[in-house]
């Protein structure tokens, strides 16, 4: 069960990575990375990491997706135009992920971590629950967890003063439109999706 | 399961954001192949927590969300403030700072 399980759920995660990289409209894109989350969520569920599995569904699915959605729409999906600025880019870089995987695996694997090949600890029904992870977060992990908040803040702060409007900075309803005075709609929203992302990772992380 | 196939799949998510971030062109997709990334790194450490039998790695991955949520949000407005510039949404065209 727990091996159909994880098959299922790293198909989805493969799939919706191979999707992100190949999907030409980046609007796909986004969605593609929403199955991927999901599928990386029920591997954590496997790893019995109930909280952290939580998160991403809600942080990364919920809120970062829609932060991605509302630029993709704002700047508007267009196709990129096929390969090669660089001639051969078409076959190296397939060939330069194969070889950092290959990489990746010999020194994780080469490693002489003995507990690699088992089930991991066995771990009490506790184990990544949200009280324990808050104890830890809580206690052990305090100036990291401040820390964390007050980077969320600065970067709620940073967005605004990069996406907000400077000085003449025209903005129209929809892409394209030139220099309407029109910046109501669109800059508004845009300014305020920022602080909206950062405060369920706060929430969340409290 | 054992560990290890949680860790070739976590290498395997790496390198398919890295090839993306290699292969496309356009700022967005590059944010959504670090996302990818940073995803595969979390589930390394989640399984390397699950491996030790110890619940810090996951207190890790938290803070690694944290971490993305905010690089998102600063890339995000970075693309909106390219957008209403009215410059090209591409990095190859987009390359005042190169030597």
């Amino acid at each position: 069960m727990e091996a159909v399980l994880f098959f299922a759920a790293a198909l989805g995660a493969l799939g919706g990575a191979v999707g992100v990289v190949a999907m030409r409209n980046p609007f796909y894109g986004v969605l593609a990375l929403i199955v991927h989350l999901f599928s990386l969520a029920v591997l954590f569920l496997l790893l019995s990491a109930a909280f952290v599995a939580a998160a991403q569904v809600v942080v990364y699915a919920g809120a970062v997706m829609v932060l991605y959605v509302f630029v993709v729409a704002y700047v508007g999906g267009d196709t990129e135009p096929a390969w090669d600025p660089i001639p051969g880019q078409k076959f190296l870089a397939p060939l330069i992920g194969a070889a950092l995987f290959i990489e990746l695996s010999i020194a994780v694997l080469g490693s002489s971590l003995l507990a690699l090949s088992t089930e991991g600890t066995d771990v009490g029904a506790g184990f990544g629950n949200p009280a324990a992870i808050g104890k830890l977060l809580l206690e052990d992990f305090l100036l990291a967890f401040e820390a964390s908040s007050i980077l969320l803040l600065l970067a709620a702060v940073g967005a605004v003063v990069l996406a907000g409007k400077q000085g003449e900075a025209t903005a129209g309803e929809s892409k394209g439109a030139e220099g309407g005075s029109s910046e109501h709609s669109a800059p508004k929203a845009r300014s305020e999706d920022p602080p909206s992302a950062p405060s369920p990772a706060g929430g969340v992380s409290a | 399961m054992n560990i290890e196939w949680y860790i070739v799949l976590s290498s395997l998510l790496f390198a398919v954001g890295a090839m993306g971030i290699l292969t496309r062109r356009s700022p967005i997709v590059i944010l959504l192949c670090l996302e990818l990334m940073l995803n595969a790194g979390n589930l390394a450490l989640v399984a390397f927590s699950k491996m030790v039998g110890n619940q810090e790695g996951q207190v890790f991955a938290i803070v690694v969300m944290v971490v993305a949520a905010c690089e998102v949000v600063i890339g995000l407005g970075l693309i909106v403030a390219i957008f209403r510039r009215k410059l090209p949404l591409d990095v190859d065209e987009l390359r005042e700072l190169r030597g």
